[in-house]
Parts: structure tokens; sequence; C-alpha cells
């Protein structure tokens, strides 16, 4: 968003963000002004891959233009001026948000049962005329009472021709996210705000769309208004419950990007070329893959992807072993481009035991053979080359240590280059390994995230004291940096680190980052 | 040849047998698998192109475009749960719609063998569906390996008889197009009229 910065830097001068005290040690530390978009380390010298959608604000202008159609109604309007004011005093020492157990789903679990109760993001998915169509804990049937009260609130609070967004009470936030014919509910104890919530839920949206289409969705509701929608989503569940995972553990879905497998230009270039040749009428996106990682992409002209819709890609390949045993050919939607039908993905592995996987997008069912021609073409190319050896070699190492930066208490950090819609982050280290730890991590980060895109009061530079880490935050107009150092780091560390770590960007840029995006 | 079958009844185990013998539980098909195998019969070798379709009831629509055309169809159903049998039935009356009868070689298979003690479908119920029907019938266990080869080789053998007694008749009726499965959408640059669907 255009007018982001400006905005930022008009409210910092105005002193409404911070404590006076607070503001003037900050703005003495204050970094040089940032690098202005599009010419951030890791923005790309042509057009960027992906729909212009490069920050948060834009990704979510949808959400609130629903939200404003009408009045809000918050029911616990006092209780949430609290929160908003310890969002913006605390500064230092706050506490931790609470620490998740590694929770596993079981869907036999008792709805009624203190352990159901106490899971720290619940999801629920229903119909408009009330009918529940997927939990992540518990079965649906269960949960047919809770799913009514749910639904009698959204109808009680439209009758009065007005939108429940969200309850705040008892260190739970409950946020209504209306999507007709759907209605999806999250009930939460975390510190996210609820614009970053009602972004998961918007995800959890999409997932559906994306193996039903939205037409099809209207189109069943339409001609029967209770339609148990878990007959259609049946032997799919694991796709949304993966999602969900992924909502608190991939820094891409919070950063609204995506990650690159670190290999040098040259490599790339061969790779994208080989995988440009490989063209058909009907083909408009081809992916490769390496793990989570994008290796290249290659989009028809005038086509854009947008990162949610390749999250969702990302989703399928990585929650489902089926396309280890053959080439998979699947109807997907891709619910940012158009919600109304179907693409038609070929997927596979490159070789069966790689990490690299190759999904070609045509908009033609019957393109099976084709797609799988096409394949084929690349890989024949793509073999006769050195490339390939090397592109073999940079899976050995998809990440890197953070001691490759060399600065002193940097622990991890998340670097997003927002004209390119491309992130990059090193490898966890050895005290962030487990996954409540990585999750508590990811946790704090998408509490920095909630500050700088705060609503109403959005903030460009955020620093935090904790018991266990010193974080930094820092979003200008070029890119976004979430630092992560350990305690015994200083503010001025923190604040002299930001140079150097970009320089270092800078300096890597064309292994870590897709700086030529190719079209057909 | 193509799987067909409800959700969970063990096409794709199956169809990693026949392509390499081994078992792992696999995560539910998205929308098909394609894999092929070569089937040595005495004096010639087929090449199978398989394709194992997704029983989730949201891919059905596109279901059709696997079975036309193919020379051999394997219903599958799970023995020791009846509605899948249920299922198949009616997978056969889509099937006797679409292949003209002797085309194309049909069979029934009700796997999970391995889970006798919880059968809730027998034997002669399965063999008198197909007698019925004309199909072929066998039992077989994905999991175990029980019959999956001899199932294959006798499939091989039937679509190779099939098509040496009707090479002329198959290859015309293939290229039938069958107006009322087609929709076929052509791609303009316009975002919003990208592809679309029948529900």
């Amino acid at each position: 968003m255009d007018g982001e910065a400006p905005r930022a830097r008009a409210s910092w001068e105005n002193g409404s963000l911070a404590p006076v005290d607070r503001l003037r040690t900050e703005r003495a530390d204050s970094p040089t002004p940032g690098l202005v978009e599009g010419t951030e380390p890791g923005a790309g010298q042509k057009s960027a891959m992906f729909v212009h959608a490069q920050s948060f604000e834009d990704l979510n202008a949808e959400v609130e233009k629903d939200a404003r159609r009408d009045d809000e109604v918050d029911r616990s309007e006092g209780e949430h001026a609290e929160e908003e004011l310890k969002v913006l005093v605390r500064e230092e020492n706050i506490e931790e948000p609470p620490n998740s157990p590694l929770e596993s789903r079981s869907k036999e679990e008792d709805v009624s049962s203190e352990a159901w109760r106490s899971h720290r993001k619940h999801v629920f998915v229903l119909s408009e005329a009330g009918k529940p169509i997927y939990t992540r804990y518990g079965t649906e049937e269960a949960l047919s009472s809770t799913v009514g009260v749910m639904i009698a609130l959204v109808s009680f609070v439209e009758a009065e021709k007005n939108i429940i967004r969200s309850i705040h009470a008892d260190g739970y936030k409950v946020v209504f996210l209306s999507k007709s014919p759907l209605v999806l509910v999250g009930v939460y104890r975390t510190c996210q705000s609820d614009k970053e919530l009602l972004r998961e839920l918007q995800y959890i949206y999409y997932q559906i769309v994306s193996l039903l289409t939205l037409t099809q969705l209207n189109h069943i509701f339409q001609h029967k208004q209770n339609y148990d929608l878990r007959r259609l989503l049946a032997g799919s569940e694991y796709l949304t419950d993966n999602l969900l995972l992924r909502l608190d553990r991939d820094p891409g879905l919070l950063l609204s990007a995506v990650t690159c497998l670190p290999l040098a230009t040259s490599a790339r270039d061969v790779v994208s070329s080989s995988l440009q040749a490989a063209k058909a009428t009907n083909l408009v996106f081809s992916i490769l893959l390496a793990g989570d990682q994008l290796v290249t992409l290659i989009r028809k002209k005038d086509q854009f992807l947008h990162h949610i819709d390749l999250h969702l890609v990302f989703n399928l390949v990585g929650s489902s072993s089926s396309f280890r045993e053959g080439e998979g050919w699947t109807p997907i939607c891709l619910p940012k481009f158009n919600t109304a039908g179907f693409f038609h993905a070929h997927i596979s592995y490159l070789e069966p035991a790689s990490q690299l996987c190759l999904i070609l997008v045509s908009t033609d069912r019957e393109d099976f053979f084709n797609m799988s021609d096409c394949k084929k073409r690349f890989l024949e190319r793509l073999s006769k080359r050195s490339a390939y050896q090397a592109l073999k070699e940079a899976l050995k190492s998809p990440s890197y240590s953070v001691a490759q930066v060399g600065i002193p208490e940097l622990r991890h950090f998340l670097y997003k280059s927002k004209s390119s819609g491309l992130y990059t982050s090193p490898e966890f280290p050895v005290m962030y390994q487990s996954d409540e730890e990585q999750e508590r991590l990811m946790g704090l980060y998408q509490d920095l995230h909630s500050c700088l895109h705060h609503p109403t009061r959005p903030l460009s530079y955020f620093y935090r004291c904790g018991e266990t880490e010193n974080l930094l935050a820092w979003v200008t107009s070029g890119f976004e940096l979430y630092l992560c150092f350990s305690p015994l780091g200083t503010k001025a560390l923190a604040v002299s680190a930001v140079t150097k770590l970009l320089k270092w960007i800078r300096k890597e840029e064309d292994r870590l980052f897709i700086l030529t995006p190719l079209t057909y | 040849m193509v799987l067909l079958g409800s959700s969970g009844v063990g096409k794709s185990c199956l169809a990693l047998r026949f392509g390499k013998d081994e078992f792992r539980s696999t995560s539910p098909t998205v929308g098909c698998a394609y894999l092929t195998r070569m089937v040595h019969l005495s004096d010639v070798n087929l090449r199978f192109e398989i394709w194992d379709t997704a029983g989730q009831e949201k891919y059905h629509s596109v279901t059709p475009l696997y079975y036309r055309g193919a020379h051999a169809a394997i219903l599958v159903y799970d023995i020791s749960k009846r509605e899948t049998f249920l299922r198949a039935q009616v997978w056969l009356r889509e099937l006797e719609k679409q292949v003209v009868p002797g085309s194309s070689v049909l069979w029934l298979v009700g796997n999970k063998g391995d889970l006798a003690e919880e059968r809730q479908v027998s034997v002669q119920e399965g063999e008198e569906l197909a007698r019925d029907r004309g199909l072929y019938f066998s039992e077989t266990s994905a999991m175990s390996g029980f019959q999956v080869s001899e199932l294959l080789a006798a499939i091989a053998l039937r679509v190779y008889e099939c098509l040496g007694a009707q090479q002329e008749g198959l290859s015309e009726w293939r290229e039938t197009p069958l107006v009322n499965l087609h929709h076929r959408d052509t791609f303009s640059s316009s975002a919003a009229s990208c592809c679309r669907v029948g529900p």
C-alpha cells in the first residue's frame, strides 16, 4: 500500500503511538531510513511473479471492506479498548503467550472434556443454516449445540442489520468471518489481533473454496440450504488440519510471502529456462518446489499467481503422499485467481525419492498427457545440463545458518522484500529446534507483526525485550524485517545489526531470491 | 485400466501393489494418479496405463474422463464395509451407460481380504453380482498381496483377448466424443473468464 509508510511516519511524528520518552530514545537510535520499494535487497529486476499484494494491508483490504460496510459490533467494547491499550504500552517484559503443547489431531476427542477446551486455537466452519462442516478438534456431530449458539449469535446481530466481528471475554477471542454461504468461527487464546485471526480464518475459507469452487458452493446451498457439506469435503479434512498447523509454523503465511531454495543464479537460470521451454497452449503456471521452498515459477504473460494460492498449492503437495506414487492430475481452484472455476494441476516428483516437485497448472481438464509431455521435455532438457547436479547439491543444504551473517547475538531473522513477495530466513538455531519452541518463536513474530500492522495505529519500528530473547521489527515501504537476538543483546546492537544484515542480504540476494522471474 | 470405488477401499494400495508390489498406507488420493506398469504374458508384453481415481465424492464429476476409453475398469469395494459394495453398484450402472458391452473388461474386486473377520459382504454376494452383470470377480488383499498379482495377470489376459477380438470396433468407439461429458473451456487472457466448471 503506497500510503502506508507516510501514514506510519505521520503518526510517529505526532506521538500518538507510544509514550513520549520511548519515542525520543527510539528516534535517536533510529537506523537510516529504509530503502524504498523496488530497490530493497531481494527486489526483482523485472516485474514481480505475484499479484502485487505486497503488504498485509492489501491482503486484508477485502475483509476490512466487508467489516466496515456496517457498524462494528463489539460485545465488550470496554475490554477491547483495554486490550488495545495494552498493545500500545507494552514494550518490555511482557507476558509470553501461553505455550501450546504439541497438539495432535484426535477426532475422537470428547468435546466436553477439559482437554478439548484448553486447545489454544479452535476453528469451526458452519453453513448458514447452522450445520457443522469442520472442526479442528473433536467431531462435528458432537458440536451441533455449540454450533447452534454460534449461528444464533450471527443471525441475531444480522437481524439488526449489523455484523458480528468478535467477542472478547475471559482471555478468549471469538472471531467471526461470514463468507456466504459459509460462516467461520475461531475461538482463540492468543495475543494476536483480530485482524490476524481473521486472516487465518480467511485461509481456511480459501482452502475450502480451492477444493470445491465458490460457484459450486453457492449452487449447492441455493438448492439445498441444509446440505451436509462434509460429504463433499470427506477425505480432505487433513488439508485443513495441515493448513492450520502451517499457520502456526510457517513464516510465509504470516508474511504473505514465499521463500526460495538458495541456489546459484547460474543454476537457477538454467532450471528456469528449461522449464520455460517446456510450454503448452493451456499451461498457465509451472512451479518447481523443493519441499516448502520455491525453486522457480514460470507464468503465462499477464497472469499472476497470488501468494495465498501458492500457499494452498504448497499445502496440497506437502500434505499428500499420493503424488509420490505416480503422476497426479487434479482439479484445483485457485481462489485468488478465480473462485468460479477449476484449473487442472499435474503434480509429480522429478524423481521418486526426490524433494523436487513439479506442478503444471493447465486450464484444460483433458490436458493430462500434454502436461505429462511437458514434464518429460523439461526433465530431458534439465538432465543434459550440469545445473541439475547443482540443483541436487543445493537440496542438501536447503537453508543457511545465521552464523554466516556474522552478527553477534543474532539468533534468527525474517526478511521480506515487499516488491518481489519473497522472504528469506535462516534455519532455526539449536534452541528453537523443537516444534514447541518454533511455535513459540513464531508466536513472538506474530505478535510483532500484529503491532506493526495494527489496523488503526500501525508502527514502523518496534523493539522488545523479553526474558528469553530480544526482538526488533522494522517495516518500511520496501521491506519487512524481524530480528531475534539473545537476551544479552542490547538495543544499540540490534539497531546496528540492521544495516549489516541488509548489506549481507544484498550481497547474497542472487542466491536467496528469484530476481528475474520468467514468463512463457 | 481405471480403478473405481468409494473412498478408502484400497484403490491406491492395489495400484501400488500392481506397480511396485509394495504395501504402504497412503493418504487419500487427490484427483487422480497415473501409473504405468508392464505385464508379461506368455507371448506378448502389455503396457498398462493405470488411472487410480479418487473415491471422494467431490471428484466424481471428473471421473468419467478416466473410464471413458479404458480397456479395463476395476470396481473396488471393501468387504468389511457394505456401503462400499452398494457404491460399487452405482459405479457399475454409470459404467454400463458409457461402455459398449464386450468392448472392455469389467472386474469386480472385493478388497481387504485380510479383514475377513469383519466381513460384511460375503463372497457369494460378490460372485452373484458379477455373474448377473457379466463381470469378472476376485477377492484380494492389497495389504498381504493375496491374489493381487493373479488379478493383474488375469486382467491382462482378458484385455489382450478382448483387444484381439475387436481391435477395429474399439478404436472407433474411443474416438466417439461423449458430448455431455465434455465441458471444454478456452483460455482467454482475462482473469475472470479463465475457467469454469459445472458442479
